[in-house]
């Protein structure tokens, strides 16, 4: 579980001074300003696209073409279900719709408590245990039914 | 005296619960006093037994698993640490024939050695390559890599050693060794396993690629989906830093080579090598075209080589045991060994790295024992995403470059998804379209906009409208897409949807091939 920093100009300013003297700096300072407030907010994108001499509408682009990048927090926990092949395979799609169904929201929401974020991922590299899921950076295979409702709990506890 | 036990902290066994059972097994023998000492390694990838514990004996390593914590207390009293009789007892780790019938090369020591310990590397052998290369002139070091054959195992496989010698031939005081590990394609883990189980390898094949070509500076771009490779690559780039192995003066040799990690954030697309490039730039994703090569123009405009994680970590094994004995493997133009990586609902889950030339049937029926339900298999996908779907009267195709080419298909990255015959292959042909109109860059319109109209064309054709016509407009479809997009992306979904419908026209409601020419 994570607690993520309200959002500050000045912690903004000081992650993006850490890191903007690295070549291609871009992800990395994107990577730590989500990492620290949980998402890339709408005002942190001119103050990198300045650090880094681009334009705003630049590093929107930038920040817009990654599907890491959120543009609000998550919920208290992020759940991650595989919907790739070969999870799909093993039986991954039924039990997506099964904690969909549990949680009240579709892949891509947060639940209406905020204490839930369910995200489709597509592969973990766990395919030899699929179906598998990633809980914040707790990493689950070879699920199944009860192992699903036993998850979906403890994102919800 | 202390007992070694190890168990794999590579993330497949965390995710069925290695951690769990380490602590366990700790805390309860701590509580009966025996002195053991824990090893955490990477996987040996049987992942059916994981967790899977090992304990050193007079004999070797004796495993037992998959062990659950609620196994802990009577693995004890078997005696475990006398490798003692229990249900889960596997024997001798290395007999075990799953093991024994592989040829492992690249992942010789994973699973084995501590992946955070360089003394344990090099007492397994490593450095040696690097080593060799030492004592070699660059060019010769490029010839041995270019001697053995190595294709790149990222996909496209086009030879290693020739990629090299390109980016050698520049005069540039800046060059680049670019470490791809974005492995995005479903089915694949091998590079994950290297990363978590022997990251010092990589390390090694990217000094060796450095000293070689003369680039000074390295990266691994990681998907952000890796969480536990990137902590491992990260702890072992400064191990070897501390150590002295990379720096100004690599080994004292006067060659200088350092590298840093850096990670994705959860775009398919960079693992083609220019948006990868881009992606390290700070940019968006998107595919530049090519000429120029990256060899020439690449990371930052500087010469570079991009290769696969396997590509790199190969090319220890081949300086320090020589061109000849790696080539000696294989078939065809496709030299040395594959790491296979067996997945989706099969029963032995896992890698099985083995010589080109083993057929799909030998890999999915007997070595992968068919599905883990026990429901037989219909349909295999193979090289991820963008890779055919194999019905059974395919089996006989040898793992091969050319014979995979040859049957519509490819190897890519060595991924190997069983379906059984639940499996709608009409829905997969749906999935693949709507795969690439999510993680299309948006660079040509085939790409882009085919892909959106594919999953429309085959929601039209699941829903019965038109059958025969949209069929058709399916077919001229995947004919642009193919031939009309800039990257592999757009070029290649139609491999997944075109076998589809011709291997399994029934579920497209279509009358199949086979009957229409019996009529
Ligand atoms: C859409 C797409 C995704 C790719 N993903 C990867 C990948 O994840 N890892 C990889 O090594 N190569 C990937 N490739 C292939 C790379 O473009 C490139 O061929 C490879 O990194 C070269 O290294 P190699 O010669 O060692 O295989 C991908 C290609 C395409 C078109
Ligand atoms: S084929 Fe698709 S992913 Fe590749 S360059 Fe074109 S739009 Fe981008
Ligand atoms: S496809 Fe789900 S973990 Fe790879």
């Amino acid at each position: 579980m994570r607690r993520y920093e309200a959002w500050s100009v000045p912690r903004a300013a000081e992650i993006i001074a850490r890191e903007k003297h690295r070549p291609g700096a871009a992800l990395p300072i994107l990577h730590a300003i989500q990492e620290t407030f949980g998402c890339v907010p709408e005002a942190a994108v001119p103050m990198v696209a300045e650090a880094l001499n681009l334009s705003r509408a630049e590093m929107h682009g930038t920040v817009t073409f990654y599907h890491d990048f959120r543009k609000s927090p998550p919920g208290r926990r992020v759940l991650k279900l595989c919907r790739a092949e070969s999870c799909q395979a093993a039986g991954g799609d039924a039990l997506a719709a099964r904690a969909e169904e549990k949680l009240g929201v579709e892949m891509g929401e947060t639940t209406a408590d905020a204490r839930v974020t369910l995200e489709a991922v597509y592969c973990l590299g766990l395919c030899h245990s699929s179906p598998a899921a990633m809980l914040d950076g707790h990493v689950f295979g070879m699920l199944d039914e009860r192992k699903l409702d036993a998850l979906v709990k403890e994102a919800q506890a | 005296m202390t007992t070694r036990i190890f168990i794999s902290r590579d993330s497949g066994a965390l995710c069925v619960g290695a951690e769990e059972v380490a602590t366990a097994l700790a805390k309860a023998a701590g509580l009966r006093g025996l002195a053991v000492d824990i090893v955490r390694t990477g996987s040996r990838g049987l992942y059916w037994l994981e967790p899977l514990v090992e304990v050193a004996t007079s004999d070797g390593r004796i495993g037992y698993g998959p062990v659950a914590v609620g196994d802990v207390e009577s693995l004890l009293d078997a005696p475990l640490l006398e490798g003692g009789e229990h249900p889960l007892r596997l024997g001798l780790v290395e007999d075990l024939p799953w093991l024994k019938r592989q040829t492992r090369l690249t992942f010789a020591r994973c699973g084995i050695v501590d992946p955070r310990s360089l003394p344990d590397y090099r007492a397994h052998g490593g450095y040696q390559g690097l080593e060799k290369a030492l004592a070699m002139a660059p060019e010769a070091i490029v010839e041995e890599v270019v001697n053995s054959g190595l294709r790149g195992r990222g996909g496209a496989g086009f030879p290693t050693g020739i990629k090299w010698r390109t980016v050698a031939k520049t005069v540039n005081p800046q060059k680049y060794i670019v470490c791809n590990a974005d492995e995005g394609d479903s089915g694949t883990f091998a590079d994950r396993m290297i990363m978590e189980g022997d990251p010092f390898v990589l390390i090694e094949g990217m000094t060796i690629a450095g000293i070689a070509t003369g680039a000074s500076y390295g990266y691994v771009y990681i998907r952000s989906e890796y969480p536990h490779a990137i902590e491992a690559m990260e702890i072992a780039i400064k191990a070897v830093r501390e150590g002295g192995m990379l720096g100004p003066n690599v080994a004292g040799s006067g060659h200088a080579y350092d590298m840093e990690v850096r990670a994705g954030a959860g775009a398919y697309v960079c693992g083609e090598e220019t948006s990868l490039l881009e992606s390290l730039e700070g940019r968006r994703g998107e595919v530049r075209a090519k000429p120029p090569l990256p060899a020439h123009i690449g990371l930052f405009g500087k010469p570079t080589v991009i290769n696969n994680v396997l590509s790199l970590a190969t090319v220890p094994f081949i300086m320090s045991e020589g061109a000849a004995i790696y080539r000696d493997y294989g078939m065809g133009r496709s030299r040395g060994t594959m790491p296979i990586q067996l997945a989706g609902n099969i029963k032995h889950g896992g890698l099985f790295e083995t010589a080109f030339g083993i057929t799909l049937g030998e890999l999915v029926d007997d070595i992968g024992g068919g599905t883990r339900n026990g429901r037989p298999v219909r349909a295999v996908q193979v090289g991820g995403p963008l890779g055919a779907y194999f019905p059974r009267s395919l089996f006989d195709t040898p793992f091969d470059y050319e014979a995979f080419t040859a049957a519509d298909g490819l190897i890519g990255h060595g991924g190997v998804v069983v379906f059984d015959d639940t499996v709608d292959m009409a829905k997969q042909a749906r999935f693949a379209m709507e795969f690439c109109a999510i993680e299309s860059c948006g660079k040509c319109t085939p790409c882009r906009i085919g892909s959106a109209r594919g999953v429309e064309v085959i929601d039209r054709i699941m829903a019965d409208t038109d059958r025969a016509a949209n069929i058709t407009v399916l077919e001229d479809l995947c004919n642009t897409m193919k031939f009309g997009s800039l990257c592999a992306l757009g070029g290649f979904t139609p491999y997944p949807v075109m076998s589809a419908l011709t291997h399994f026209p029934e579920d497209f409601g279509a009358t199949p091939k086979r009957l229409q020419a019996a009529e």
